[in-house]
């Protein structure tokens, strides 16, 4: 498989560019399969890249039916980036499907992963169960794996401007860095025991191990499932029980079950928080780096308050 | 203590009794109307109206937001508009009204999911397709009451004409009664119960309550009378099953709802007192109703 992109991307290097100054070519045609690796790439590559996201943001990437533009977008592009762990998984089929030739880069490669589990109440869910839990992008630390992967893969198929990648890679892990150290404080004057929150889909597993906070769920992993009396009523007797402050209504997901939570549990529904996509450019959370401050403030309010 | 598994999760739950309630109210109105449907040999219109109200809540969704009112309002018309267009196509091709009906649905059902996909912010399909019968609000639970006091005040009034129309429609038609007016009207109020029942139980799953007790009511009696106290008394039977078993067994409750309509329908096919299969099978010399 290696050998043959490879082989491949050797008559694109070979271009009769000169390969001198790589701002002058042509951007180069750029796949994400949602908007927060869009923004990978984006700070990444700047100006070299013309980057196209398939799952736009603010729309659900577990719930998203490819069009036919999509795989024109891939026929086009140079290269394609994907989370991978099952998150987008109708991605490979799609790449297989549109003749996309060029190089596909999976930015989970050698993340730690957590495996997923309906850990705010003790029952099993039929899907998901011991596999890995894709929301890798929410723990900052794993974020930079990430980076470096796209980096290094865009790197190693575009020669002629792999150092521009390196060092847009660079600068941006500098600035997730800050930003980890940023949160980190953030949560600092908060006492573990305090640090439980819900949300109304599980895809926090990573901030919260990062940062010591216990995200409940009233459903599974996954934004498909409607969620039994019986989930609903746990919910409620541990919001009661320990008494826990917020609830968050995360972006994507029906708002109206955890409504009838709040009600009855007493608790206070808290703001928007934004997980598998990034919020329209006038929103709260246009960038991966606004979305974590974003999600970070909000849960913070709401402990604190 | 006995009973605490049957009234418990009632009593401690306000979700519950709200959903009870919600479902309750939808059991009184709609099985009458499915029996309407059901001896009208309309059974699958009901499936059609589901569908077709699609377009309409997903557009109001996309205009107003997730709110009540503009989903309510964008399904009934929605369901109004395919109920005269396929009316006014069967009337004037001679095409069957169901034929034509299902024509339009599928039309409406495609239409509904481009908009929702388009409209990208904030509605969700599935959220649409089955509803939530655990997050019913204060507004859901009276919409749902008003529609079900308006549905029997007006089969009250209509049950006259649309048991001859049913019956006979040839004879209204003799008599000036205008069948065609208590028929349009009759498919009115399917589709408000249908809107109605959309907010608990979704687009696909807000028929099993009005048809499945509607199906399964003529093993129990034989008289229309009797068929939609069967049905309103099963639809009843099914909303407290369902929602206790979605809470003691961990099942999603519109699924266990419907299903559990399910389950009283197969009961009355095989031994109900009227023409089930067991009533055919000891009686098999005569004819049954």
């Amino acid at each position: 498989m290696f050998a043959r992109r490879s082989l491949l991307a050797a008559p694109m290097l070979a271009l009769p560019f000169g390969a001198r100054d790589a701002h002058a070519l042509d951007p180069r045609p750029s796949v994400a399969s949602f908007s927060i690796l869009a923004d990978f790439l984006r700070e990444i590559g700047g100006p070299l890249l013309a980057i196209e996201s398939i799952v736009g943001p603010e729309a659900d990437a577990h719930a998203f039916q490819p069009a036919p533009s999509d795989a024109q977008k891939l026929a086009r592009a140079r290269f394609v980036v994907l989370n991978g762990l099952g998150f987008e998984g109708w991605m490979p089929r799609l790449i297989r499907a549109s003749g996309f030739r060029g190089r596909e880069i999976v930015a989970s490669r050698g993340v730690a992963t957590i495996t997923s589990k309906g850990h705010s109440h003790g029952h099993g869910h039929s899907h998901g169960h011991d596999e890995a839990d894709p929301h890798i992008w929410q723990d900052p630390r794993r974020a930079i794996t990430m980076v470096r992967n796209i980096a290094d893969g865009l790197a190693a198929a575009d020669r002629e401007a792999a150092e521009a990648y390196r060092m847009g890679a660079q600068r941006y892990i500098a600035e997730l860095q800050a930003l980890d150290t940023w949160v980190e404080q953030q949560f600092a004057s908060i006492p573990r025991a305090r640090r439980r929150v819900v949300t109304s889909h599980d895809a926090f597993a990573y901030f919260g191990a990062r940062y010591g906070i216990d995200f409940l769920s009233p459903q599974g992993i996954s934004t498909r499932s409607e969620p039994s009396a019986q989930q609903i009523a746990r919910l409620v007797q541990q919001l009661r029980r320990e008494r826990i402050g917020a609830i968050f209504i995360e972006a994507g997901a029906s708002p109206r079950v955890l409504e009838q939570v709040a009600a009855e549990s007493g608790a206070r529904i808290g703001g928007k928080l934004f997980s598998d996509a990034l919020s329209v450019p006038d929103g709260p959370a246009p960038t991966y780096l606004a979305m974590i401050r974003h999600n970070t403030r909000m849960i913070v309010e709401a402990l604190a308050g | 203590m006995l009973l605490d598994p049957l009234f418990g999760p009632f009593l401690e739950f306000a979700f519950m009794r709200r959903a009870l309630v919600g479902c309750l109210a939808l059991s009184l109105a709609a099985p009458p109307l499915g029996v309407f449907l059901v001896l009208r040999r309309l059974s699958l219109i009901g499936d059609a109206l589901g569908h077709a109200i699609l377009p309409g809540v997903a557009l109001g969704a996309t205009l107003g937001g997730l709110s009540l009112a503009a989903m309510s309002v964008g399904g009934i018309a929605a369901g109004l508009v395919i109920v005269l267009l396929a009316g006014l196509a069967a009337r004037g091709t001679g095409l069957r009204e169901d034929a034509s009906l299902a024509g339009f649905y599928l039309v409406a059902l495609a239409l509904g999911v481009a908009i929702v996909s388009a409209g990208g912010t904030g509605v969700d399909l599935m959220d649409l397709l089955f509803g939530a019968v655990l997050g019913v609000d204060d507004g859901a639970l009276l919409f749902m009451a008003s529609v079900a006091t308006l549905t029997l005040v007006a089969l009250a009034v209509m049950w006259r004409p649309l048991v001859a129309e049913t019956f006979d429609p040839g004879f209204l038609r003799h008599a000036g009664g205008g069948g065609a007016a208590w028929h349009l009207l009759f498919l009115a109020l399917v589709v408000l119960n249908l809107v109605a029942a959309f907010h608990a139980l979704g687009t696909l799953m807000a028929v099993g309550l009005m048809m499945l007790p509607a199906t399964g009511a003529r093993f129990w009696s034989g008289t229309v009378g009797g068929q939609v106290a069967a049905a309103v008394v099963t639809a009843m039977a099914a909303s407290v099953a369902g929602l206790l078993v979605s809470f003691h067994a961990d099942v999603p409750s519109g699924p266990a709802i419907v299903l559990a309509a399910g389950v009283l329908w197969a009961g009355g096919l095989l031994a109900g007192p009227q023409g089930s299969l067991l009533r055919r099978w000891i009686s098999r010399p005569h004819l049954a109703a």
